[in-house]
């Protein structure tokens, strides 16, 4: 009796999830289309600004860059797409200085890894969202990102902008040497209540030594 | 009742046009071929909307466009594709039985072909009206299994024979369902002939005037005629996850597309048997009394008829296909063995219970209907 109502149940669920799931998909027929056409579409596009697309170095009205010339993006590039070539100038002053020439950037070579972005410390370059690269041929890719003409900005007006990974600092050291300064203070100023000290607050050992090794390296730089 | 828009008007004239000027025998092979080369070329214009159709509906349900660069609306898009499918090269197979290789399409093709020119189009537009016109359709469109089980094993191929011999035994186990479920509605009409039942259901179609019964049949037939397609969620003769094509594996080009073409053939044939068994065929929607509404809906040609309801049962299945997952093959068997086989036996007996007491709506309101 059981297995014939197990039959019918089995049967009419079946038909009421069947009809449940051509509900679904008859609203998904309205829904908007996602299709993006693109080459029709291209003044309503909208491409993520953290789409890395081509390497730029940019420039101010006054043709100038903030490039120094350090070579540190071209020593972190994995696939040498960087070749920043520099030139000896003298300033007025009289003093030697090495300033860009050339920086050449061979697109067909990028992995868009943007390590160069990331470790450059005067923050002169950066990606660029312009999307539509392809070129006919090879040679087009290998690009020059200085202008014709440019110069270095005055050193005081290039303002790098502060990167979130300096101002993270790990937070876990600071309250563990508050907690234990009062302790640890009280060690190194009185050394006559030290052992009374040790005896009423039974330290670990662990502490006990780092209180040592903090008084140890104030009595070197004091010398 | 005028109908200035009929085919039928065409035919009618071209014909006492040529029986005015050749004898009989003329006549009549004239009209032949004629007859042979239209349906020929309905056929190939078909399965073209078709293709078109189920790849933009197809599109729809998934959030996409769909054809859209050839043509306006990607409307020549299948034409296209027909093009390009004409033009391949036919691959011969290595160490494949060539006879039945080269056979096995046209076995398809034909028994589609045999179908398609049994249906009943529009008023006139019938090319055979077999007495036994159900029977007919039923016998010739099983014929195509043979294709299929042919095409499998003269491929000299694996994926190609596990896949037609799932065919084979979801082609046979559906086609019982689907004769029943015509059976059902043979009882409800007293005839196999596709006119007189396409007559029978002027003011009622046999989807109501069997009310309950009635309505449990087209469910089963939908969803039999479906299986028999090869479609939807029934497509695991040609599951491309677990056999690259299925029976067809093989095939290129031509012979490719003439599979191709009977699928979707198939597909429309299944509806639009549907349509005059249990819809009213090319009828128009009429309503005892309504003489008004009676004259405008007439006014509509019958072909016109024919093609929109087939086309709602035709979208019907697309959303069938794009709305379940394939069924294994256990489930598949199951499906039919368990369920629609017992609930069609019982259900031809209810229908035979329902005419032999009076109980259809003709019978029972027959001012109304």
């Amino acid at each position: 009796m059981s297995s014939i109502l197990k039959y019918f149940s089995g049967l009419f669920t079946g038909i009421g999830s069947l009809l449940g799931g051509m509900a679904v998909t008859w609203k998904e027929l309205w829904t908007k289309k996602v299709t993006q056409q693109y080459p029709e579409n291209r003044d309503t596009l909208v491409i993520s600004d953290r789409f890395r697309c081509e390497l730029t170095m940019p420039h101010d009205e006054n043709n100038e860059h903030a490039c120094t010339a350090c070579g540190i993006c071209e020593m972190n590039c994995p696939n040498g797409t960087i070749t920043v070539n520099t030139k000896m100038i003298e300033t007025e002053d009289g003093k030697k200085k090495k300033v860009l020439d050339t920086y050449i950037w061979d697109l067909g070579m990028c992995t868009f890894c943007n390590l160069c972005v990331l470790t450059c410390p005067s923050n002169a370059i950066k990606f660029e969202n312009t999307f539509e690269n392809a070129v006919f041929t090879r040679s087009k890719l290998v690009q020059q990102l200085n202008h014709e003409g440019s110069k270095m900005r005055e050193k005081k007006k290039a303002e790098k902008p502060v990167t979130p990974i300096v101002t993270v600092k790990p937070p876990v050291v600071e309250p563990v040497v508050e907690t234990k300064a009062p302790v640890t203070e009280s060690n190194a100023k009185t050394e006559d209540t030290a052992v009374e000290a040790k005896a009423t607050v039974t330290e670990p050992l662990s502490e006990i030594l780092a209180s040592v090794a903090k008084k140890a390296k104030a009595e070197t730089t004091e010398n | 009742m005028q109908q200035p828009l009929e085919i039928s008007n065409l035919t009618t004239w071209l014909d006492t046009a040529l029986r005015s000027g050749l004898p009989t025998f003329w006549v009549l092979l004239i009209e032949f071929v004629l007859v042979g080369v239209a349906l020929l070329a309905a056929y190939a214009v078909i399965a073209l909307i078709l293709i078109y159709a189920e790849r933009k509906i197809t599109a729809f349900f998934q959030a996409r466009i769909g054809p859209n660069r050839v043509g306006k609306y990607g409307l020549i898009q299948s034409v296209a594709d027909m093009i390009k499918i004409l033009l391949k090269e036919i691959v011969k197979i290595n160490r494949a039985d060539r006879f039945l290789f080269f056979a096995a399409p046209v076995f398809m093709i034909v028994a589609s072909m045999l179908t398609f020119g049994a249906i009943p189009f529009g008023q006139g537009l019938h090319a055979v009206d077999f007495n036994i016109g159900v029977l007919y359709v039923t016998a010739v469109s099983s014929l195509g299994i043979i294709g299929v089980l042919l095409a499998g094993w003269s491929s000299n191929n694996k994926y190609a024979m596990i896949g037609a011999m799932r065919s084979g035994a979801q082609f046979v186990s559906y086609e019982l369902s689907a004769g029943f479920a015509l059976m059902t509605i043979v009882v409800l009409a007293g005839t196999m002939q596709f006119s007189t039942m396409i007559e029978g259901q002027r003011y009622c179609w046999n989807l109501f005037n069997g009310h309950i019964s009635s309505m449990i049949a087209f469910v089963l037939y939908l969803i039999s005629g479906h299986a028999e397609t090869n479609r939807g969620p029934f497509d695991l003769p040609e599951a491309e996850s677990e056999l690259t094509a299925g029976y067809h594996t093989e095939y290129s080009g031509l012979q490719f597309g003439f599979y191709y073409l009977a699928e979707y053939l198939n597909m429309f044939i299944i509806a639009s048997i549907a349509t005059t068994v249990f819809l009213g065929g090319y009828l128009p929607i009429q309503v005892h009394g309504w003489d008004g509404f009676n004259q405008i809906m007439t006014y509509i040609p019958t072909y016109v008829w024919f093609f929109g309801k087939t086309a709602v049962l035709i979208f019907l299945s697309l959303w069938v296909r794009w709305s379940f997952p394939r069924l294994r093959i256990d489930q598949l068997l199951n499906l039919e063995w368990k369920y629609l086989l017992p609930i069609n036996l019982v259900n031809i007996l209810v229908m035979v219970i329902i005419v032999l007491s009076g109980l259809t709506l003709t019978d029972l309101l027959p001012g109304l209907f």
